[in-house]
C-alpha cells in the first residue's frame, strides 16, 4: 500500500485511465462507462458534458469512489492526487476524502442533513480534518462562509437547512466542500435546478474562488454553456465514451466529432428565431449501456457514418490534445443537417403513420411564420386585472397580481420568469384549474369565461388547452396512447370512424407510429410522451395552447425536435400559444411578445425583438446577463442581490426595489411604478419602473460588451 | 413556535377526543337500542325493563344523555355501574395502572429490540439475513396474540415450568414477584409489536441511508459510526416514533386477550367483562379511556418528533 | 443513480416479467400452498375428514395423539384432526368477506375525499382519526356487545372498522394522483367528477387498494380468531379453532393437544395470508 499512498509530486488531481464501469440489474452487467482515459491537472477546470444517461454522474462517483451498490469499477485504474483509488483502504480512503477530495451535487436541499443546524454540519468537517472542535472550528466555519460570500454568516450558522434559499444552501455547501483545501473539488451539475440569476451567482462564485485558490474542478454538466463557461478543457460522453476531449475553446469553436456538432446545433443560438428555420435535431435514441461493442457508439445516429463505422470502434485520434473517438474528424461540422424537414422515418421506427399532409417545407422561406397580421379589434384572449392571492402562514401572498395581457390568434406569447414569479399560476388561471380572486377578468374572443374549467362549455374547453411540464405525470400511466388522445376527441363530440381518422391524422401530426398508439407510458420515451402531450392538447382542435416548460425535462436534442413540432403545428393550425419557460434562448426562438414577470407582476411587456434590444426592464436586463449561452454577446454581468421576497416580507411600492441594482432610491420602496411604454416609438413595448426608458437605454448601452464568438454561427 | 405547534396539535387531539366520545357514546347507549332489554334480558318483565331504563336514565333525549354523561366524565365522574352498583372511575383507574404495568414492560423489552432489528436489517438491505427478519417480524406480528401466547404457555408454563401461567399473583407480592408473574402476558405483545416497529426503523434507516445528507457526511470524511449516529439515526428514526406511540392504541386491544388468558386484572379485562356483562357505563368509561391515553401519547409523540425534527416547528404541519 | 435511465429502449410487458419473479418466489409460492390447502378443507369440509368431526365418543375422551386420532380427542372425544380440517370453514368465510366489505367500502370512501378534499375531507380525516384511537378488538367488542354476535354481524362490524383504516390508505394515494396533471388534463376536457374519480384515478390507485386488501385480509383473519376466543366471534357448534381453543384452554396444563394444533392451524393460515401478501406487494411495487 505504501507507493499507493506516496504521493508522486505534481502528480495530476485525478486521473482516468482506461476506466471502465458497470452497473448489475438482475443478473446481468450494464457497463456504463467504457475505456475512459482522462487527466485534470493541478489548478485546472475540466468539464465533463453529456445528455442525461451518458455516465457523466457515474465518472463523477467513481472518482470519489462511491458507487451505487450495484455498480463497481470493472476495469481500469483511478488516481487521486497520485493515489491509486481502488487501492486504498477503507481508511485510507476516508482520510482521501477528508483532506484531498470534495464533491458537490444537484439539489443542496437534500445534501444537507434536514435535523442539524449549519454550524454542526461546518464544524464536523474541521474536526475530521484538522483535529480542532468548539470555538476554533467555528470561527473557521464561519471565515468560510464569509468567503463564499455569505453576507451574514452568524445567521447562517445557526439556521437549519430548510430555512435557506436553495442558493444559499448551495453556498454552503460549497464552503463546507472547500473547508480543507482539496486538491480536486467535483461538482456534478451544481446549479441545475437553481434560478438563472441564482446559477449565474454560483458560477461567478466558482469561478472567483477557483482564481483565489488553485484548485482542480471536474465540472459535470449538461449544458454547454456553462461549461464553455467555466471549463480550461472538455471532455464530451456520449453512451459512457469519451467521443472528444480538448480545450473547449478548440472543442466548441471546431468541433470534430459529429456527436458534439449536433449538440451544439440543437440548441437554440443567441438571437434565433423560428422564421430562420427549424432547430437541429440529433435522430434516433441512446443506445442501452454497453450495447455497441465493435463499432462506433455514435453510427446510429450520426449523418457522416459510413460502413468502417458500424465495422470497428474508432480510436481516440488527433493532436495538439484535442481527440476525437471519429474516423472523420475533419468531416464533423458537414454534418448534414437533421431540422423537421428531416422524412419522419428518420426519426420515426418503421410503421410510421403518413403525414396528413406535408408540413414543413413552407418555412423555409418563413413566409408563414411572419409575426401574425394586424390585431382584430377584439384579441382572441384577453384578461383584466387578474389577480390570485393565495394565503401563506395567515398571510395574503399575491401569486398573481393584476395581470392585464392579449394573446392574438396565431401569436406566441412568451412568459418568462424565475420560479415564483407567477407564471404557472397565471396559465392555471386561465385554464380555469384555479380560480382568480374576484374582480378579475379572463375573456376569450370577447366573451367572459367562466372562472372554474367546470363551468365552460365544450367549445370554451376546448379552445383553450394545455401541454404540461413533466409528461410523465400528464398521462394517465394506465391507459393507452389511443385511449389518452381518443378521451380528449369526445369533447369535440368525435365518435366511431371520424374519430379514429381523426386520431390518426393527429398521431401522425405530432409524429407518433401505429405501434406508439398501443402502448403505455411507462413505454415511451421523454421525447416521445411529450408528443402524446401535444397530440392531447391538440386533439379538440385548441385556438390556444399554454405551453407550460414543455422542454424543460427533455435533453437538448429531444427539446429541439418538440420545439419544432411546435412551430409546425402552430404553422399549420394557426393556434395561438402562451410559452412558459426560463430558458430565454428558447422563449426568444418561438415567442412574437415576451412578458416577463417578478413575484406575479408583469414588469416588462413587448415584441421579442424590443424586449430582447433594450431598453430592459432591471430585472429582464439581469434575466438576460445570468443567460448561459456559448455564442451570445457578455454583458457586463448585473446580479441581483438578496433573496426573493416571500409573504411574509413583501416589499411595498416596487416589488423588485429590494433586489434591483439600479434602484433610483426612496420612490422606489414608495411607489408601485405604472406600466410605461419603453419610449415614444416603442409599439407595444411596456416597461414597469421609475426609471424613464431613454435613462434606462442609455445606462444599459454602456455595460453592453460582445464578447468574441466561439463557435461558428449554427444558422 | 413550538408553543403554537403544541397548541394546535393538542386542539386537534381535544377534537379527535370529542368526535370520539360521541362515538362511544352512540356505541353504549343507541346500537343496543333498549339498553333495559338488553341488560336483564329478553325474559324479563316489560315494567322491570321501563324501571331500569328510568334508573339509568335512559328514557331522557339522547343529547341530554350525553351531555350529561360527558361533563361528569371531564370531571372524573364516569358513571354507576350496572353490575356492581357502584361508581365506575376506581375500577377503571386500577385497571388503567394494572395495564400499564404491563404494556410498560413489554414497550421497554420490544422499542430497543424492534429499533436494533431494523436498523441492523437496513445495514443488510437486500441480503436473505435482512429479507428473512423482516419475514420473521411480519409473520409473527400478524399471529394473534392468543395464538402466541399459548405456545409461550405451553413452552415456559407447561413444559419448562420456568415462569408462571397466569399474571395472578400472590397478594401483597414484591415489585420483583411482581415481574415475573408479567413477563409471560407480555412476550405475545412483543412478538406482535417486533415486526411492526422493525419495519418502520427499516424503512427510516434505508432511506436515511441513500439520502444525499448521508452521502455528504460519507464523502466528508467522518467516521461510519459518527455518518450513523449524527446522520442516518437521527432522521431515520424519527417516523419510528409516532408509530410506537401509535402502537399504543393497538395495544389496548392486544390486552383484552392477553389479561383475559392470564387472568389479569387490567383495562382490557374490564371491557372485556363489561361487554359481557352488558355493563354499559363500565364499557363506555374503559373505552374512552382507552382513547384519551392514545390522544395523549400521540400528542407526545408528535412533541417528542417536534423537538427532533426541526422542520416540523415551523408550524406548518 | 441516474446514470442507467435509459432515454430509449422502452421496457416491455413489465408486469408480466414481474408476475414471472413473483411466481419464482418462495415466500409466494409456500404461501399460496398452505392457503391452497386450508381453502380445499374448507371447502370439502367433513366430506374429507377421517371422522365425524362433531361425533361424541365418551369412551375414548382426551386421549392423546396416536395412529387411529392423529392430533388426538377432546372432552367429548372427538376426533380433533377432523375437527381443525372442518375448522377452516367459517374463519375463511367470515374474514374474506368483512375485507372485502371494508376494501369496497373504503375504496369508494378515499377515492371521494381525497378528490374533493377540502371540508369533507378535515371532516372525514377527524372521524378517522377518532376511530383510530380504538383498537379494533374494543370496537368489535363494544359494537357486538350491544347488537349481538352472529356470523353476520362479525362480517358487518370487521368491515366497518376496516373502511375508514383503508380510506385512508386509498385517500393519500388519490391525493398523490391528483397533484399529477393528467387530473387537470381530464378536468379541462370537461370530464365529470366521477369519470376522473373511477375512470382516471381509481385504475391507478388498485394496486394500492389490492396490497392493502390482502394486509386486512389477513388482519381480518387475526381479529375474527381473537373475537371467536373470546366468544364475542364465530359461535359454537362451529369447530372454529379460536372457539376450540377457548373451550379446552383450561386443559393446558395436562391435555396439550387439545389447543396446540388448533393454535399451530391458526397461525399457519395468518403466515400464509402474510407471505402471499409478501409476494403481492413484490409484483405491485415500483
Amino acid at each position: 500500500m505504501k507507493d499507493a499512498a506516496a504521493k508522486a509530486p505534481g502528480a495530476d488531481a485525478l486521473r482516468f485511465e482506461d476506466l471502465s464501469v458497470s452497473y448489475r440489474s438482475g443478473r446481468r452487467e450494464r457497463r456504463v462507462l467504457s475505456g475512459i482515459s482522462l487527466a485534470i491537472r493541478r489548478g485546472e477546470s475540466y468539464g465533463l458534458v453529456g445528455e442525461s444517461g451518458c455516465g457523466k454522474s457515474t465518472a463523477a462517483f467513481a472518482a470519489i469512489r462511491y458507487l451505487a451498490r450495484n455498480g463497481r469499477v470493472s476495469g481500469g485504474r483511478i488516481f487521486v492526487d497520485g493515489q491509486d483509488l481502488m487501492a486504498l483502504s477503507a481508511l485510507e480512503l476516508r482520510r482521501l476524502r477528508t483532506r484531498s477530495v470534495s464533491m458537490v451535487y444537484q439539489d443542496p436541499g437534500r445534501a444537507l442533513n434536514p435535523s442539524l443546524r449549519i454550524d454542526r454540519q461546518m464544524m464536523e468537517v474541521f474536526e475530521v480534518a484538522e483535529g480542532i472542535s468548539g470555538a476554533a472550528a467555528l470561527a473557521r466555519s464561519r471565515d468560510m462562509l464569509a468567503r463564499v460570500q455569505i453576507a451574514s454568516p452568524e445567521r447562517v450558522l445557526r439556521s437549519f437547512p430548510h430555512e435557506l434559499s436553495g442558493g444559499m444552501q448551495q453556498r454552503v455547501i460549497i464552503a463546507m466542500a472547500l473547508s480543507t483545501h482539496p486538491a480536486l473539488l467535483i461538482l456534478d451539475e451544481p446549479t441545475t435546478g437553481l434560478d438563472a440569476t441564482v446559477e449565474a451567482e454560483v458560477l461567478d462564485l466558482i469561478a472567483g474562488l477557483r482564481a483565489e485558490l488553485d484548485i482542480s474542478i471536474l465540472f459535470i454538466s449538461h449544458s454547454l454553456a456553462v461549461i464553455g463557461r467555466m471549463c480550461d478543457r472538455v471532455g464530451v460522453l456520449y453512451a459512457g465514451e469519451l467521443v472528444e476531449e480538448g480545450p473547449s475553446s478548440r472543442v466548441f469553436g471546431n468541433p470534430r466529432h459529429p456527436y458534439t456538432v449536433g449538440l451544439m446545433r440543437c440548441v437554440p443560438a443567441y438571437g434565433r428565431r423560428k422564421n430562420q428555420g427549424p432547430l437541429e435535431t440529433i435522430p434516433g435514441f441512446l443506445p442501452a449501456p454497453g450495447s455497441i461493442s465493435g463499432r462506433c457508439v455514435f453510427v446510429e445516429r450520426c449523418g457522416n457514418a459510413t460502413q468502417r463505422c458500424s465495422q470497428a470502434a474508432p480510436p481516440p485520434v488527433g493532436l495538439d490534445g484535442h481527440l476525437s473517438r471519429c474516423f472523420y474528424p475533419d468531416r464533423a461540422l458537414e454534418l448534414p443537417r437533421q431540422g423537421a424537414t428531416t422524412p419522419p422515418g428518420a426519426i420515426t421506427p418503421p410503421g410510421a403513420i403518413t403525414p396528413a399532409r406535408a408540413i414543413t417545407p413552407a418555412r423555409a422561406d418563413g413566409a408563414e411564420m411572419a409575426p401574425p397580421s394586424a390585431p382584430p379589434a377584439v384579441p382572441l384572449l384577453h384578461t383584466r386585472h387578474l389577480s390570485k392571492t393565495y394565503l401563506i402562514s395567515g398571510k395574503p401572498f399575491p401569486a398573481v397580481h393584476d395581470i392585464t395581457i392579449d394573446l392574438r390568434q396565431g401569436e406566441t406569447l412568451g412568459l418568462v420568469g424565475e420560479s415564483g414569479s407567477g407564471k404557472s399560476s397565471l396559465a392555471k388561471l386561465l385554464l380555469g384549474l384555479s380560480v382568480p380572486d374576484a374582480g378579475s377578468v379572463v375573456q376569450l374572443s370577447g366573451e367572459t369565461l367562466p372562472p372554474r374549467a367546470e363551468g365552460r362549455t365544450p367549445g370554451q374547453l376546448k379552445a383553450l388547452q394545455i401541454v404540461f411540464q413533466n409528461p410523465g405525470a400528464a398521462l394517465n400511466r394506465s391507459q393507452t396512447v389511443r385511449r389518452l388522445i381518443g378521451r380528449s376527441l369526445r369533447l369535440v363530440g368525435l365518435t366511431g370512424r371520424a374519430a379514429e381518422s381523426r386520431l390518426r391524422e393527429i398521431a401522425a401530426s405530432v409524429r407518433l407510429t401505429e405501434r406508439h398508439l398501443e402502448e403505455k407510458p411507462r413505454q415511451l420515451s421523454g421525447g416521445l410522451k411529450q408528443r402524446v402531450g401535444i397530440a392531447r392538447a391538440f386533439a379538440g382542435g385548441p385556438k390556444i395552447v399554454v405551453c407550460d416548460e414543455p422542454t424543460s425535462a427533455l435533453d437538448v436534442s429531444v427539446q429541439s425536435a418538440i420545439l419544432n413540432l411546435l412551430v409546425d403545428l402552430q404553422a399549420q393550425r394557426q393556434v395561438s400559444y402562451l410559452f412558459i419557460s426560463h430558458d430565454l434562448n428558447v422563449v426568444h426562438y418561438l415567442s412574437d411578445r415576451i412578458a416577463v414577470l417578478y413575484l406575479g407582476r408583469l414588469m416588462e411587456i413587448g415584441p421579442s425583438e424590443a424586449v430582447f434590444a433594450g431598453p430592459h426592464h432591471p430585472y429582464t436586463e439581469a434575466l438576460l446577463s445570468a443567460n448561459p449561452s456559448l455564442d451570445g454577446p457578455a454583458t457586463q454581468r448585473i446580479r441581483l442581490e438578496g433573496e426573493l421576497p416571500n409573504a411574509a416580507n413583501l416589499p411595498r411600492g416596487c416589488v423588485f426595489h429590494t433586489r434591483c441594482p439600479r434602484k433610483l432610491g426612496d420612490i422606489c420602496e414608495r411607489e408601485e411604478p405604472p406600466l410605461a411604454p419603453a419610449g415614444p416609438a416603442a409599439e407595444g413595448h411596456a416597461i414597469r419602473c421609475h426609471i424613464p426608458a431613454d435613462r434606462l437605454a442609455a445606462a444599459q448601452s454602456v455595460s453592453s460588451d460582445p464578447r468574441p464568438k466561439l463557435a461558428p454561427p449554427p444558422g | 413556535m413550538i408553543l403554537r405547534f403544541l397548541g394546535r396539535r393538542a386542539l386537534l387531539s381535544l377534537i379527535t377526543l370529542a368526535i370520539l366520545s360521541v362515538i362511544v357514546f352512540l356505541g353504549g347507549q343507541l346500537l343496543p337500542g333498549d339498553v333495559g332489554r338488553a341488560v336483564l334480558g329478553p325474559l324479563a318483565d316489560a315494567r322491570a325493563v321501563a324501571v331500569f331504563n328510568h334508573q339509568v336514565g335512559v328514557d331522557r333525549p339522547l343529547a341530554v344523555q350525553y351531555w350529561d354523561w360527558i361533563t361528569h366524565f371531564v370531571v372524573g365522574d364516569m358513571g354507576r355501574s350496572f353490575t356492581f352498583r357502584a361508581p365506575v372511575a376506581p375500577f377503571v383507574g386500577a385497571a388503567l395502572l394494572n395495564s400499564m404495568k404491563l404494556a410498560a414492560l413489554a414497550f421497554v423489552m420490544v422499542v430497543p429490540l424492534g429499533i436494533a432489528g431494523g436498523v441492523w436489517a437496513a445495514l443488510r438491505v437486500g441480503r436473505w439475513t435482512d429479507r428473512a427478519l423482516v419475514l420473521l417480524g411480519q409473520s409473527l406480528g400478524v399471529v394473534p396474540e392468543f395464538i402466541s401466547s399459548i405456545v409461550l404457555i405451553l413452552m415456559f408454563g407447561v413444559w419448562l415450568h420456568w415462569l408462571p401461567m397466569s399474571a395472578d399473583w400472590p397478594e401483597g407480592a414484591g415489585p420483583l414477584t411482581q415481574l415475573k408473574y408479567l413477563i409471560l402476558p407480555s412476550l405475545p405483545l412483543v412478538l406482535v409489536f417486533f415486526g411492526y416497529i422493525a419495519r418502520v426503523a427499516r424503512a427510516g434507516t434505508v432511506e436515511a441511508l441513500d439520502a444525499d445528507y448521508t452521502r455528504t457526511a460519507v464523502l466528508k470524511g467522518l467516521p461510519m459510526a459518527t455518518v450513523m449516529r449524527r446522520h442516518v439515526l437521527r432522521n431515520a428514526l424519527l417516523p419510528t416514533i409516532t408509530v410506537i406511540a401509535s402502537l399504543l392504541g393497538y395495544l389496548a386491544g392486544g390486552l383484552v386477550v392477553i389479561e383475559t388468558l392470564f387472568h389479569y386484572r387490567g383495562i382490557g379485562a374490564l371491557i372485556y367483562s363489561a361487554a359481557r356483562a352488558k355493563d354499559f357505563p363500565m364499557l363506555e368509561a374503559g373505552v374512552l379511556t382507552v382513547g384519551a391515553v392514545y390522544a395523549l401519547a400521540s400528542v407526545l409523540a408528535d412533541l417528542l418528533s417536534a423537538t427532533l425534527n426541526p422542520r416540523l416547528r415551523v408550524g406548518r404541519t | 443513480m441516474s446514470a442507467v435511465a435509459l432515454e430509449a429502449a422502452p421496457v416491455r410487458s413489465v408486469a408480466r416479467e414481474r408476475w414471472r419473479a413473483a411466481l419464482r418466489s418462495p415466500t409466494l409460492i409456500v404461501g399460496l400452498l398452505i392457503l391452497g390447502f386450508w381453502i380445499v378443507c374448507a371447502i370439502f369440509g367433513a366430506d374429507i375428514t377421517p371422522h365425524d368431526p362433531y361425533a361424541d365418543d365418551l369412551l375414548a375422551t382426551l386421549s392423546p395423539p396416536s395412529a387411529s386420532h392423529w392430533f388426538g380427542t377432546d372432552q367429548l372425544g372427538r376426533d380433533i384432526f377432523s375437527r381443525v380440517i372442518v375448522g377452516a370453514r367459517d374463519i375463511l368465510i367470515v374474514a374474506p368477506l368483512a375485507t372485502l366489505l371494508g376494501t369496497v367500502l373504503g375504496t369508494a370512501l378515499g377515492l371521494g375525499i381525497g378528490y374533493f378534499g377540502g371540508v369533507l375531507d378535515d371532516v372525514a380525516s377527524r372521524i378517522i382519526e377518532a376511530l383510530q384511537a380504538l383498537p379494533l378488538v374494543i370496537v368489535a367488542l363494544m359494537a357486538l356487545a350491544a347488537v349481538g354476535t352472529s356470523n353476520v354481524t362479525v362480517v358487518l362490524v370487521i368491515g366497518f372498522v376496516f373502511t375508514p383504516l383503508i380510506a385512508r390508505t386509498v385517500r393519500s394515494a388519490v391525493l398523490n394522483e391528483t397533484d399529477l396533471e393528467y387530473v387537470a388534463a381530464a378536468r379541462l376536457r370537461g370530464d365529470g367528477a366521477l369519470a376522473i374519480m373511477f375512470i382516471e384515478i381509481l385504475p391507478n390507485v388498485l394496486p394500492i387498494a389490492i396490497v392493502e386488501m390482502t394486509v386486512r385480509l389477513g388482519y381480518a383473519i387475526f381479529f375474527v380468531a381473537s373475537l371467536s376466543f373470546i366468544g364475542f366471534g364465530i359461535q359454537p357448534p362451529s369447530a372454529d379453532w379460536g372457539i376450540a381453543i377457548a373451550e379446552n384452554y383450561s386443559l393446558i396444563g395436562n391435555y396439550w393437544w387439545t389447543v396446540l394444533f388448533d393454535a399451530a392451524a391458526t397461525a399457519s393460515l395468518v403466515i400464509a395470508v402474510n407471505l402471499v401478501t409478501d409476494g403481492l406487494a413484490a409484483v405491485f411495487d415500483s
